[in-house]
């Protein structure tokens, strides 16, 4: 029993180690801000898909249910960091911005697939190939909405 | 050992109440393993929660049911930690607690590639009772699991567990490799294993509906595994090894149910093993915590 109870109280304390950890690695200094903030510099991954990812195109741009079934997925996949309509949060940028939207659908399923795992984004090539570019099309169907610029005085 | 049964009964209990007090489920998109790993890592601040279970038959002797908890953690996008807990019952012999274990798994690349890495460090406070099979190592054979518990318990292993995943993921599916290297702190030899597996979901597009069936949320495949001897003795001699079907079920609600028969590929495994689990993933569990303590994430 004394050895269950020591396990258990070290279950708790590697998983409240962890989750500190996690969180010190994953948090903004800007967080506070109620609104998500717009740092054009966070969309740069994007600038690095290779010439030949960005000239992909998508097989399903003319599927009537493509954009459909991206939108189920990005609810259940990316909806929790990046907001319910991709408007972004403190966790994640917004898929509404021109960086996003300009963005070729070669560069943003590159970005999918290989995510940027020193930033956050987890590398999403565990959905097959068919679902990561139904996630594009959705994307793509989005309006564009320019994020409000993080104010200069609001910096620390 | 009632007690301890009922403690078991009452630890699962409670971990399926929290799992079902989480107010953020999210689909998970899980593998269908229940030995072999592959390349995809917990998201970031994300908790799993799971439950497996392995019946045995054992020839000579009892069969067994024996049963772990996961704890499974996203504390970044390249690291994954997990916390065991691990149990057994023997028929007519006895329920026992067989010992905890911590895990980590590492992402060395930031990209993904044709072949992808994962680092995987474990250690294991375990006693000599375990029959979770949550891994092929070393000479371990059907014979070994005669021994009764309250013998079989006196036995204290502390052992590092070392692994090299490779995975790879072309047109759906999923293959991968893991390669095992094993340690008991004590002087004992370092002993190894491996475990293959391939996976397909069972469609490659999602569905526009939201739904329970769509073949997409099933995900099948097969994975063998086995030992390889120790350092005084590698190969196959004196080693057991195991090929097993497995099927995962996502559910949109979070959940994730899995199932597996395992057979015996010579006369030093055990015929026959069923594995069954299941597991809920509980997404901004991190940040909960955080806000819990004041943060503000």
């Amino acid at each position: 029993m004394k050895a269950f109870g020591a396990a258990l109280a070290v279950c708790v304390l590697l998983l409240a180690v962890s989750v500190v950890l996690g969180q010190s690695q994953n948090s903004d200094k800007s967080s506070a801000s109620p609104t998500p903030k717009y740092d054009p510099a966070i969309y740069a991954e994007l600038q690095k898909a290779p010439q030949k990812a960005r000239e992909r195109s998508n097989p399903l741009e003319n599927d009537p249910n493509a954009a459909a079934a991206g939108a189920v997925l990005f609810e259940q996949h990316c909806a929790e960091c990046h907001g319910k309509s991709a408007e972004g949060s403190r966790k994640a940028p917004s898929l509404r911005a021109p960086e996003v939207q300009n963005a070729t659908p070669g560069a943003l399923f590159w970005l999918l697939t290989n995510g940027v795992v020193r930033k956050k984004m987890p590398v999403w090539s565990k959905l097959p190939e068919p679902q990561r570019w139904q996630l594009v099309r959705y994307l793509k169907s989005l309006s564009v909405s320019v994020p409000v610029a993080e104010s200069p005085a609001a910096k620390p | 050992m009632v007690s301890t049964y009922r403690l078991g009964l009452c630890s699962s209990f409670w971990v399926f109440l929290l799992s079902f007090c989480s107010t953020s489920p999210a689909l998970a998109q899980e593998s269908p393993y229940f030995v072999a790993y592959d390349h995809y890592l917990e998201e970031p601040g994300n908790l799993e929660i799971e439950y497996f279970s392995t019946v045995g038959t054992q020839r000579g002797g009892n069969s067994f049911h024996a049963y772990w908890a996961e704890f499974e953690y996203g504390a970044t996008a390249w690291w994954t930690t997990e916390f065991y807990l691990d149990g057994q019952t023997t028929f007519n012999d006895s329920t026992v607690f067989t010992g905890f274990r911590w895990e980590n798994r590492f992402r060395p690349l930031k990209r993904e590639h044709f072949i992808n890495p994962i680092l995987y460090v474990e250690y294991e406070n375990k006693n000599g009772a375990d029959k979770i099979f949550k891994e092929g190592e070393g000479h371990d054979v059907e014979s070994d699991f005669l021994v009764s518990n309250a013998e079989a318990r006196r036995e204290h292993i502390h052992e590092i567990e070392l692994k090299l995943i490779l995975s790879s993921t072309f047109k759906g599916w999923n293959f991968t490799q893991n390669t095992l290297a094993a340690k008991d702190l004590s002087n004992s030899p370092w002993e190894f294993g491996y475990a293959l597996g391939a996976s397909r979901p069972l469609a490659l597009k999602a569905s526009a509906k939201r739904c329970n069936l769509c073949p997409q949320n099933f995900v099948a495949g097969v994975e063998m595994y086995g030992g390889l001897g120790d350092r005084h003795s590698f190969g196959l001699h004196d080693t057991s090894h195991y090929l097993a079907p497995v099927l995962g079920w996502n559910l949109p609600s979070g959940w994730t149910l899995r199932i597996s028969p395992g057979f015996g590929l010579n006369h030093n495994s055990h015929q026959f093993l069923m594995r069954w689990g299941v597991s809920r993933e509980i997404t901004g569990f991190g940040s909960m915590v955080s806000r819990l303590f004041g943060g503000r994430q």
